[in-house]
């Protein structure tokens, strides 16, 4: 088993396109949607590390990938050193018991005529050698205590739960095989403010108790800010920026960051006529045909010519302790009144 | 029992003294099989022009009954109105015919949805749904009305209106869409503008797109406006005073500065603590414990004592009143005291 801090994912240039054809008989390829269009990151253990964007920046696609969902068109996802993109088989099985995920709507991500007792213990199926069948029940219940159920609801049905409830249903699933890593995909934006607290703290308590690696998948910037460690910005498949998370909230140098935290409607109301807004124009252009150069280019009030001649790379710019993918990135403390 | 209906329409011009929208101990009630849910259990809340009315609360709270019910499209049966009074420029809606009640609906009154996509028509162009605003209220004629459209679709800032006016809901973008469904909603220029969580579906930077354009059009007009949501940012943001809904009923009312500076009902205090927010890090998250009520079957005397952490022994057996703190706060806790007090100390 590996120790703390030790890395135990490397995604390298990932790339996923998904083909648009046309023609029913002759089917020709007459273009991609490039969702995810070369990633790169890591992932250590016991690490959070949050992914920000709006929809169609290619998260989701990039969460398919990472659990060999879909097959990655190119680069690579190393768990542990082996690349997960190109495993079949028994491996792929192996390596799949190591990284989990919690999807986001818990009212259709679990079977309504499965008990709690079967959804929960299904990995256990699949992966006969992580429980023996006697012991199965007890392991079942035991997660259902970990996440805060009553263990004697294991024959109850999901409609009998609530939102919050299912959640930690499907929390209890990702943790059934003993997972390092869990992809959790938007796990708290399908409920109610007062029941998403007590979601994101069983996240961490799990997390330390478990020295869980989550990768967080999530729209809403405060809750990301909240449980990552590390946060990487998406735009159009691409990451444009990534650091620590004090770097990323208090330190933006990517325009696209900067427009999208002074957008975070903070609650306090105190000096909101202070606060700086930067409101974008337009909606970000389609995946299929992105903009030559940068991405952001068509919304970006910084962009000179030079912008849409040359892609600016995801690296460490002048003045600034984190990489961002601007030619003119310059840190702006958008966030924080005064 | 049928109450006597009038087709006297709500008067125009100056108020008075009178708020232009007074909502007063409003209940709904909804006559189901398993019995009877009470959605609505005695709201009142009011609305001057130019002001923003923040409605807060959870799923089931009751917050967008309450906005059904002054709009006058809820479905009856199931639903009832067994007491209260909707009163619009002093005229009490409840008591309207039908046909007064369709003069004041949509011209007087309007009313932006969550999900845009499935407010508006696929098999129509937006330019034909806009434009028949005008048709049906106003009399015009196509050439006019689309006309009319094509200006209103300038003004809610949707790029190149006269090129897209034949488009179908389906071709425009998720923001688009909340724009065209404004474009629908003020096209008749209303007093009172209903906002039931406009922009839940959009991203943030759309988000602030959209509320900025709301907040402009506002402006210009000088509506009401009641903004329905349960995201304690949107409303720091945009609102002038707040209602916090809770079971059926208000909770807490106050400016909004007030309520977050210092929160008087537990309620809204544990929600305030418990939301992460974007300019602080490392902060502790308190998570309300337990589940929002279940209508069918709500706990006696305070609907949150179940969850609350200053409950005492009157609190499950007395409902509290809503208090009045001072001329413009009220609080719905036996012991908003304490509640002031603790977030003092």
């Amino acid at each position: 088993m590996a120790t703390k801090g030790e890395r135990i994912l490397e995604v390298r240039d990932l790339v996923k396109h998904f083909p648009l054809n046309q023609g029913i008989v002759f089917k020709r390829q007459i273009g991609a949607i490039k969702a995810v269009d070369g990633v790169s990151f890591d992932l250590d253990r016991g690490e959070t590390l949050g992914i920000v964007g709006e929809s169609g920046c290619g998260k989701s696609t990039l969460a398919k990938v990472l659990m060999a969902l879909e097959r990655p068109t190119s680069g690579s996802v190393m768990i542990d050193g082996k690349d997960i993109g190109r495993a079949r088989g028994g491996e792929l099985k192996r390596m799949r018991r190591n990284i989990q995920m919690v999807m986001q709507d818990p009212y259709t991500s679990l079977n309504p005529r499965m008990t709690v007792g079967d959804i929960i213990g299904e990995p256990y199926d699949i992966h006969t050698e992580v429980a023996p069948k006697g012991d199965r029940r007890r392991k079942v219940q035991e997660l259902l205590e970990v996440v805060g159920l009553n263990p004697d609801h294991i024959n109850r049905y999901p409609h009998q739960f609530s939102g919050g409830q299912r959640q930690r249903i499907g929390i209890a699933r990702g943790l059934a095989l003993q997972p390092e890593i869990i992809v959790c995909d938007e796990p708290v934006s399908a409920l109610d403010v007062s029941i998403q607290a007590q979601v994101i703290n069983l996240l961490e308590r799990l997390q330390n108790e478990f020295d869980l690696a989550y990768i967080f998948i999530a729209h809403d910037l405060s809750v990301v800010r909240h449980i990552s460690d590390r946060v990487a910005v998406m735009y159009l498949g691409k990451i444009v920026e990534l650091g620590k998370d004090t770097e990323i909230y208090d330190k933006p140098a990517h325009p696209y960051t900067q427009a999208l935290l002074s957008a975070v409607p903070v609650p306090d109301p105190e000096g909101r006529e202070q606060r700086e807004r930067i409101i974008l124009q337009g909606d970000p252009p389609s995946p299929a045909n992105p903009p030559s150069g940068c991405r952001f280019r068509t919304r970006c009030w910084k962009a000179q010519e030079i912008c849409a001649e040359e892609e600016p790379l995801l690296q460490i710019r002048e003045g600034t302790a984190h990489e961002s993918a601007c030619h003119f990135a310059e840190t702006h403390d958008v966030v924080h009144v005064g | 029992m049928r109450k006597a209906t009038t087709d006297t329409l709500p008067a125009e011009g100056g108020l008075g003294n009178e708020p232009l929208l007074a909502v007063e101990d409003l209940h709904v009630e909804f006559h189901t099989r398993p019995g009877i849910v009470r959605a609505v259990n005695g709201v009142s809340y009011s609305l001057n022009p130019g002001e923003t009315l923040a409605v807060l609360g959870e799923s089931g709270s009751g917050k967008s009954v309450t906005a059904q019910a002054i709009m006058g499209i809820l479905d009856m049966p199931p639903a009832r109105v067994p007491k209260g009074e909707i009163r619009f420029r002093g005229t009490d809606l409840l008591k309207l015919s039908d046909e007064a009640r369709t003069q004041v609906r949509g011209q007087r009154i309007a009313m932006i949805f969550q999900d845009a996509l499935s407010a508006l028509n696929p098999v129509f162009t937006v330019g034909w749904q806009i434009s028949e605003m005008f048709r049906v209220h106003r009399g015009m004629n196509k050439r006019d009305s689309v006309k009319k459209a094509i200006e209103l679709m300038d003004r809610v800032r949707i790029p190149a209106a006269r090129q897209r006016v034949n488009d179908y809901p389906h071709q425009f973008s998720g923001g688009m869409r909340q724009r065209i469904m404004i474009a629908m909603s003020i096209a008749l220029d209303p007093e009172v503008l209903i906002a039931d969580e406009p922009t839940t579906a959009l991203d943030v930077t759309v988000q602030a797109q959209i509320m900025e354009l709301l907040a402009e059009l506002q402006r210009e007009s000088n509506m009401g406006m009641i903004l329905i949501t349960h995201d304690l940012g949107v409303v720091a943001d945009v609102a002038d005073k707040i209602a916090v809904m809770y079971g059926g009923r208000i909770v807490e009312n106050a400016p909004v500065h007030d309520i977050y500076a210092s929160p008087a009902h537990p309620y809204t205090k544990g929600l305030l603590e418990s939301i992460p927010r974007v300019d602080l890090k490392g902060q502790d998250l308190y998570a309300i414990k337990g589940l929002p009520p279940n209508l069918l079957d709500m706990p006696t005397g305070c609907a949150f004592h179940p969850r609350c952490p200053y409950r005492q022994d009157n609190c499950v057996t007395d409902t509290p009143p809503l208090y009045e703190i001072s001329g413009t706060r009220g609080s719905a806790c036996h012991y908003w005291r304490e509640v002031l007090d603790g977030d003092q100390g």
